[in-house]
Parts: C-alpha cells; sequence; structure tokens
C-alpha cells in the first residue's frame, strides 16, 4: 500500500513536471512566434567575434569596428586582440581552435608568416567567392589577392595592409647625443646605407651610455632579411618549392651577417622584441631607434604611450625598400555566421576601413583605391612628431614585392631569431652563431 | 520488501519463515555490486580522461602525425629512434633532471626543518601554520610572473638587491643555465615549502609524546631526538612527498614557460626548457604530434625511473645505521 501509494505520488510529481515542461516550451515558442511576426527585423542579434594579434594599437580596427557596429545594430561586432606574438602565442592557439572546430572567432587575422600554412589548410576556411568576394580583385596589387588563395585557387583570406619601411627614432635622445634631429637630415645621415647606420649608431654610443641606439637585432634583421630578399627573388627561408633555404640564401647570410655587426658594435639593449622587458624599454628609453614597417608605428605610439608623444619621428630606411609583414584576414568553416562574417572581413579589408586603421596605428593600406588616396598622401601622424607618412611611405607601398614564404615559415623563423637573440644577449658565442642559425632552421623546418 | 517490514513491526509474533529468494538477492547485489557501483565514478573519468589518453598518446606515437590537418601515416617507432638521439630532447631531460635535483633537495630538508620547528610549542601556533600554506593558494602563473620580475635583467628586484649588497653584477638571469635554474627552483621551492611542511607535521603530531619523554630522561638531545625518533617514525610521510615532489618536479612547465616570456624553447639555448616544455614545443609549435607523443612517453619511462630510484634512496632515511 505504502509503496504504491509513493510510486503514485513519484508518477504524479513526474507529471506534473512534465505538464509544467510543457507549459514552459509551450510559452517560449509562443513568445518567439508572436516577436516574429510583431516585426519585420532579423528575430536574432548576431555578434560576430573578429580576433586579431600584435602589440599597440596592432591592426588599428578600433574605429573602424565602432563604425560597423553604429551601423549594423542586427551584427556586432566583439573586438578581441588577443596577444602581442603572433608565432608564439597567436598561431598555434588558433591553430589548434582551427583543428578542434571551435574556439576561432568569425573572422581572424593571419600574419604573412602564416599564410603559407594557411593556404595549405583549405579545409579550415570558408570559401569567400561563395558570397561573391571574388569582384575585389581589382582592389588590391596582384600579390596581395594570390597570396590570400588556397592551393586550389579558391579565395580564403583578404588583405589587410603592407609592409613599406622606415626607421623611428626618438629626437630628444638623438639630441643629447649630438645628431641631427630633424627627419630629413636624419635620413641623409644614413643614407649611405647600413655602414652609415652603424657609423651613427658608434657616434650616438660615444656619447650616449645609459640607453642604446638599437632595441635588439630582430627588428633590424627582419628590415634587412625583407630587403635582401627583394634583391634575391623574394624568397628568404624557403624556395618556391618549399625546399628550405635559410642555409644557403645570400639574402639571409647578409642580414645575419649585418645583424651580428650591430651586435658587436655594442649598439643593441639586448632586448628581444614582442616580449615584456621590449615593451618595457620604450617607457624606460632603453632605445633610441628601432626599424619600423608601417603597421610598427601603432605598436610604438600605443606601447611607448602618451608620455612620448612627440618624441618619436619617423625616417627612411637605410638600404632600398622591403615588405615586412602585412596581415590577411580569413573566416573560419566552424564560424556560424559565414555570411556576415565574409561581409564584415571585406569591410575591414576596404579603403575606406584601411584608412581608418592607417590613422590609428599606421598600418599601410593593401587596396590600391586607399592607396592612392589623398588624405594617405598628405597624411601626418601627431605621434611622430607630425611625420608626413604618405610621403615616406607613399612613393614605396605601390613598388612593394611579394615576399614569398614557405609552409613552415613561422616555425622557421622562431626558431632562428631565438639563435639570433641569443648570440645579442650572449648565451650563444659570435663564432658559433651561423652554423647554430642554420641548425635551429634544419630543426624546425622538418 | 515492504511485506517484510510490515511482518516485522507486527511485533513479538513467532518468527515465520521469510520468503528467502527476493531478498538474498538484493543482499548478494549489496554486498558484492553495489561497492563497484560506488568506486565507478572514479574509474569511469579515469577511463575517459586517463586511460583513453594514455591509450591514444601511445597511437599517436607510433604514427608520424602533423597536427593541424596534416596526415597520420605509421611509422613504427620511428619516432622513439629519433628521440633517443635528438640532442635537445636530452637537453631537456638534463634540465629537468637538473632543476629537480636544485629545487626538490633543499625544499624538502628545509620542510622538515620547518615542520619540526612547527612542531614546538610557540606562541600564535595556528596561525603561523597556516602562514606556511598561503604560497600554495596564490595561483602559480602569479608566482612566476611575480618571480620572473624579480628576477629581471635590467629593473629586476634581485640585482637591484645585489646592487644595494654592493655586488655590482648585472645578472641576466635568464641567459645562463645556472642562474635560470636557480630562479625557477626558487619559485618551486616559495610554492610548495609550505605544503610538504604541513603534511611533516600532520605525521610528527602522531608520534607518542612518551618516545620523547623517555628520549629526554636518557639524556638525548633535541637534535638526536630528531634523527633517532622523529624521522624513522616518520618515513612513510617522507616517501610520500619524495613521490610527489618527483612526479611534480619531472612535469615541471608553467614557471619555466612563464620565466620564458610565454614560449616553449626555454632561453635562447634551451638552457632551461624542460621535458613537458619540449612536448608542447613538438606538438604545438612544430605541429609533429607523433614526436611529441613520443616525448611523452619517455618521460612517462622517466618519472617511473625517477621514482623508482628515489624510493630505494628515501627507504634508507632514518634506517638504523
Amino acid at each position: 500500500m505504502n509503496h504504491k501509494a509513493r510510486r503514485g505520488g513519484k508518477l504524479a510529481a513526474a507529471m506534473t513536471m512534465a505538464a509544467a515542461l510543457g507549459v514552459t516550451a509551450a510559452c517560449s515558442s509562443g513568445g518567439t512566434a508572436a516577436e516574429g511576426t510583431s516585426s519585420a527585423a532579423p528575430a536574432e542579434k548576431i555578434t560576430l567575434t573578429l580576433q586579431t594579434f600584435g602589440g599597440g594599437t596592432n591592426f588599428g580596427y578600433k574605429a573602424a569596428v565602432e563604425k560597423w557596429n553604429a551601423e549594423h545594430p542586427g551584427v556586432q561586432v566583439k573586438y578581441t586582440n588577443l596577444t602581442d606574438s603572433f608565432e608564439n602565442v597567436y598561431w598555434p592557439q588558433m591553430l589548434q581552435w582551427l583543428q578542434s572546430g571551435t574556439g576561432a572567432g568569425d573572422v581572424v587575422g593571419i600574419d604573412e608568416g602564416g599564410m603559407g600554412l594557411a593556404k595549405a589548410r583549405p579545409q579550415f576556411f570558408t570559401d569567400l567567392g561563395q558570397y561573391g568576394l571574388d569582384s575585389r580583385k581589382a582592389d588590391f596589387p596582384a600579390w596581395k589577392w594570390e597570396n590570400g588563395l588556397t592551393a586550389d585557387g579558391r579565395l580564403f583570406a583578404l588583405g589587410t595592409d603592407v609592409g613599406g619601411m622606415s626607421i623611428c627614432y626618438r629626437t630628444d635622445l638623438f639630441e643629447k647625443a649630438g645628431l641631427p634631429t630633424g627627419r630629413d637630415e636624419v635620413s641623409k645621415l644614413w643614407s649611405g646605407g647600413w655602414d652609415a647606420f652603424i657609423k651613427a649608431g658608434q657616434d650616438f654610443q660615444a656619447k650616449v651610455k645609459d640607453t642604446k641606439f638599437v632595441d635588439s637585432v630582430n627588428t633590424i634583421y627582419n628590415v634587412v632579411l625583407s630587403q635582401e630578399a627583394a634583391k634575391n627573388g623574394n624568397v628568404t627561408y624557403f624556395d618556391r618549392d618549399q625546399k628550405l633555404i635559410a642555409g644557403t640564401n645570400p639574402a639571409v647570410k647578409t642580414a645575419f651577417d649585418l645583424t651580428q655587426k650591430i651586435s658587436q658594435a655594442g649598439l643593441t639593449a639586448k632586448l628581444q622584441n614582442f616580449t615584456d622587458p621590449w615593451n618595457t624599454g620604450f617607457v624606460k628609453s632603453q632605445f633610441a631607434t628601432l626599424g619600423c614597417p608601417g603597421w610598427m608605428l601603432g605598436v610604438v605610439s600605443g606601447t611607448a604611450g602618451d608620455e612620448f608623444k612627440g618624441k618619436w619621428d619617423v625616417a627612411t630606411v637605410p638600404g632600398g625598400g622591403g615588405n615586412w609583414g602585412g596581415s590577411w584576414l580569413a573566416v573560419p568553416k566552424q564560424s556560424k555566421h559565414p555570411k556576415e562574417a565574409a561581409e564584415l572581413a571585406s569591410y575591414l579589408t576596404g579603403p575606406e576601413a584601411q584608412l581608418m586603421a592607417f590613422k590609428e596605428g599606421g598600418n599601410l593600406p593593401s587596396t590600391l583605391a586607399a592607396q592612392d588616396d589623398p588624405a594617405l598622401q598628405s597624411a601626418t601622424n601627431p605621434y611622430f612628431n607630425d611625420a608626413p607618412l604618405g610621403k615616406i611611405f607613399g612613393p614605396s607601398i605601390k613598388s612593394l614585392q611579394p615576399t614569398f614564404l614557405g609552409e613552415r615559415h613561422a616555425q622557421v623563423k622562431r626558431e632562428v631569431e631565438q639563435v639570433i637573440t641569443g648570440m645579442d644577449q650572449g648565451s650563444v658565442p659570435y663564432a658559433e652563431a651561423w652554423d647554430k642559425f642554420v641548425a635551429a632552421g634544419e630543426k624546425a623546418a622538418r | 520488501m515492504s511485506v517484510n517490514t510490515q511482518t516485522r513491526r507486527a511485533g513479538p509474533a513467532p518468527p515465520e519463515p521469510r520468503p528467502r529468494a527476493p531478498r538474498l538477492t538484493w543482499s548478494r547485489f549489496d554486498v558484492k555490486a553495489a561497492p563497484y557501483l560506488l568506486i565507478s565514478p572514479y574509474f569511469l573519468l579515469f577511463a575517459v580522461f586517463g586511460l583513453f589518453p594514455l591509450v591514444f598518446t601511445l597511437w599517436v606515437s607510433l604514427r608520424d602525425y602533423g597536427l593541424a590537418g596534416g596526415e597520420a601515416t605509421f611509422t613504427g617507432l620511428d619516432n622513439y629512434a629519433a628521440l633517443l638521439s635528438d640532442a635537445d630532447f636530452w637537453n631537456a631531460v638534463v634540465n629537468t633532471v637538473g632543476i629537480f635535483a636544485l629545487a626538490t633537495v633543499p625544499q624538502l630538508l628545509l620542510a622538515l626543518l620547518l615542520a619540526n620547528a612547527l612542531n614546538k610549542r610557540l606562541r600564535g601556533r595556528l596561525l603561523l601554520r597556516l602562514g606556511v600554506l598561503v604560497p600554495l593558494v596564490t595561483s602559480v602563473v602569479a608566482v612566476a610572473i611575480v618571480f620572473t620580475q624579480l628576477y629581471g635583467r635590467d629593473y629586476g628586484m634581485v640585482n637591484w638587491l645585489l646592487d644595494v649588497l654592493g655586488l655590482d653584477r648585472h645578472i641576466d638571469w635568464q641567459s645562463a643555465r645556472w642562474s635560470s635554474w636557480t630562479a625557477i627552483a626558487t619559485m618551486v621551492d616559495w610554492r610548495w615549502t609550505g605544503y610538504n611542511a604541513i603534511i611533516y607535521l600532520a605525521a610528527m603530531q602522531t608520534i607518542p609524546r612518551q618516545l620523547y619523554e623517555a628520549a629526554a630522561i636518557d639524556g638525548a638531545s633535541g637534535r638526536r631526538q630528531f634523527w633517532s625518533i622523529t624521522l624513522p617514525m616518520i618515513r612513510p610521510t617522507v616517501l610520500f612527498t619524495v613521490f610527489v615532489s618527483t612526479i611534480g618536479g619531472l612535469t615541471l612547465f608553467a614557471e619555466p614557460v612563464m620565466f620564458a616570456g610565454n614560449r616553449m624553447d626555454g632561453g635562447t639555448t634551451g638552457q632551461f626548457q624542460t621535458i613537458a616544455m619540449y612536448i608542447v614545443e613538438q606538438g604545438f609549435r612544430n605541429f609533429d604530434y607523433g614526436y611529441a607523443a613520443a616525448a611523452a612517453w619517455l618521460l612517462f619511462v622517466l618519472i617511473l625511473l625517477g621514482v623508482g630510484l628515489n624510493y630505494t634512496l628515501a627507504r634508507r632515511i632514518g634506517g638504523s645505521r
């Protein structure tokens, strides 16, 4: 009896619960139906996640995203810059997300160093052609467009910025060292090439003791490497058959040798770029110059902060043009809203947003329309002592050449640069550095 | 069941022969199956999160398995063979064992002394005992970040202190083996010494007071009491802490990673790259998943060896000598 009653009670409880659930379900479905009929607007608000990397102002998308959000109440963008470091943190993390099928944003930034690997993995990325973005081909220089195609020729990424070169320098520290401070005179100071740059550094170091002339070997190394690549068939660590040539490519050796020369001359602050001590170095005035591709301007202003506004200036780079960096935006396959994400990627890589990013961080636009825009040509940057960036970068960006980067470029870059840093910081003897450099590259490429 | 209960409640009526069968099955189930049911959550979880990864790792380690969309071709023991002749792997082994020795030996000795001191009648004993546990509560990442700042080359407090003490040495803590190992060992010690001390203390409190009283009457000094009573009596506990710190020390990961600024290569020449870092570097930085899996299995073997070796060493502690 007792038993039966209890079971009856349970049954009743279960039935009540089921009924309650049914009611709730009925309510909710009724609710949506009502909303759906009352307004014509899409029932659901979409949030797109935009993931990028880089220091300072990174991609310079703050203003562009705000504008998008204001104009698209139904499709809001959540913008996150995940980390400073592409090779060490962002790219490994992104690949894990892509592999596991969850975690990656709707639109993700990819540095040129990761593009070789990304191209070879079309299964991870949405074909942007299906949303009509093939039509944007004429907007970009051919090389920037072609690097966004997968191995089988489908569009998966749109170009953001390109990496024209300059040297950022501190006018106040140059004055302290008795060097000229005006950007034209400074440019002239090392117009003779990198040896003139080293000479200027030695003059600087003779007068100033507590500040070093350049930040690190990595920054200069990458500037020189991209210049030299342009003279050697536009390849760095890999040839076009994906064969490792780090040990035999004269571009790499020249960049390495020059870096070693600068380090041996005692001109570096022995830091490593995109690390905390490097960021601190900006604030503590540990160095007076660094190699500045367009996007680096935003890193400098964002990291050094307002305290140093107007103390930085921009001069031309010794040794001619080169193309360091530049990124692409892609839409991972795992995105739940690929259509909206593709629209966002297209918007962010459009001339208007690119000019906003240029204003915000100095990132040089990759679209031809934006490159020709008078706003770019006449642009000045108040942070860099009103430097006429359009004049400094403008003439070179249209002649930039694509540097071919192999599938394992990011891995090799990470390992060989570690050897250079070790050489600069004293843990790798100068005499052994080149052999170690080649060996590290070979191991990472395996 | 309910029938039975009712009969029992009916009072002092002469016991009838009970219907046996159902009760028997229940009690048999109760005795035989219930314990398994009760411990099953652990084993189910272990199967999913322990056994499966273990077997899967073994499967992966026999393949040339490229992460991020690569192929997985069977290569047999190639990964293991390559690892055994990989200088970087052995470099990581040396670093791991070195940091382990540098961190664990002083840590356990310090913990022992600390526990012995806390076992005395002190004012504010509870507070002091809780105090040694505080480092354990802080997150390992926070510890690593703070210590990395302290050991900074240009603006670190340790270098500043050396400067103040008149030792004008501008040490780049990360660049050399001895200095980076020292820095990491202090991070590990700071966090775990208190933990081991509390475990030792708990063991010390189970030692009967009479033993000490008798020893005192016989004229044994405090030090003699420690070596001849305390240490032999807590030997099982010492063995436990040795095991735990061996496993922890050989899988050391977070501290050196944070010290390297979130990189896996452990300094410019890998001077403080541990095995765990090497595994992550191979698997998730170079996307060579099979190679990393093989390294993980070698680490497992190394831990077994380490625990075995330390067991034989630690067994002698306070033994009849």
